[in-house]
């Protein structure tokens, strides 16, 4: 594990940028791109045509997310307000577990980035938690279903960030060590190895955002309140 | 017989610890293929429920799977970051 990365000096420090960070950044000024050109098209679209290119795939993506959501949330105002920030978490954790493919460090192989996202899920789990019972009704909850259980749900409310942000990182970080090992063991056989970027890129690292998508769901969908229709 | 100097001995035992942290790999192994043949089972009784039962099991399994990847963080932490060192 050598330090890479951009080093620079500034008022007489030695500064290092981590790679994983400029590789985050690099995903980060994409999806905004991404996102300013698909505004553009999306505002020059007809809605009584049939959808082509772009749209289309940007529709297929929306609609095959909402759905999840919708399956595992159930419907109501505060789930429209959610989706946004599902898809996001689509729209960077893809890119970021995909970038291996071109020979970049993963930023979600560093144990800061997957803690964080991690976080997010775990206050918005709080957040919803104590909105939606109020505070006795939230406090109430970790006395359940007897009082000597206290600190087992402590224990058991905790470990979700850890497991959650652990998952992520350990899978994606132990495809590229077992990726770097297969090409310093074969040498100038290494193009031989090449097929197993598929598995362990291209479907690891899309199972990996599906299954982050979906526990973050199942955590935040138990805390909020019941509603009806759209 | 030449004596082992205490970083080697540090270092080798370092990898005898990831090693044996990996034995927690069977566990999910288990988990995993019993998830499998249940959804093979399920797919059998109902085909028509064939995406819901694909989606159900990769999830059940990505969550037996962690128990595993705690172990590997260990293995990772004890070969690559080698945290020993420093007591000498």
């Amino acid at each position: 594990m050598e330090e890479m990365g951009i080093k620079f000096t500034a008022m007489g420090q030695e500064f290092l940028i981590h790679n994983t960070i400029v590789h985050s950044y690099l995903i980060v000024i994409g999806i905004v791109i991404f996102a300013f050109i698909a505004n553009k098209k999306i505002l020059e679209t007809d809605p009584l045509e049939k959808p082509k290119g772009l749209v289309n795939i940007l529709e297929i993506g929306y609609t095959a997310i909402r759905k999840q959501l919708y399956d595992v949330m159930g419907t109501g105002p505060t789930r429209e307000r959610l989706l946004p920030y599902i898809f996001t978490l689509v729209m960077f954790i893809a890119p970021a577990n995909l970038i291996g493919l071109l020979g970049l460090a993963p930023p979600t192989s560093d144990y800061n980035v997957t803690l964080a996202l991690a976080l997010i899920t775990f206050f918005m789990t709080q957040y919803y938690g104590l909105k939606t019972n109020g505070l006795g009704g939230y406090i109430k909850g970790y006395f359940e279903p007897l009082p000597f259980l206290l600190p087992l749900n402590i224990v058991g409310e905790l470990s979700n960030p850890i497991s959650l942000s652990f998952r992520l990182f350990g899978n994606i970080l132990s495809g590229g060590i077992i990726m770097g090992l297969v090409y310093g063991a074969l040498g100038y056989l290494a193009p031989i190895a090449a097929p197993l970027h598929l598995y362990f890129d291209l479907f690891s690292g899309l199972v990996q955002t599906f299954i982050f998508m979906m526990l973050t769901m199942v955590f935040v969908g138990g805390n909020l309140p019941d509603e009806d229709g759209i | 017989m030449q004596g082992i100097s205490s970083e080697a001995f540090v270092l080798g035992m370092s990898a005898v610890g990831a090693g044996l942290a990996l034995i927690a790999g069977i566990g999910p192994g288990i988990g995993q293929g019993y998830a499998a043949g249940a959804a093979a089972a399920a797919v059998g009784r109902q085909p028509e429920a064939k995406a819901d039962i694909v989606q159900t099991m990769i999830l059940g399994q990505a969550i037996a799977e962690s128990t595993g990847i705690y172990g590997l963080v260990v293995g990772i932490i004890l070969l690559f970051v080698r945290p020993l060192m420093s007591a000498l």
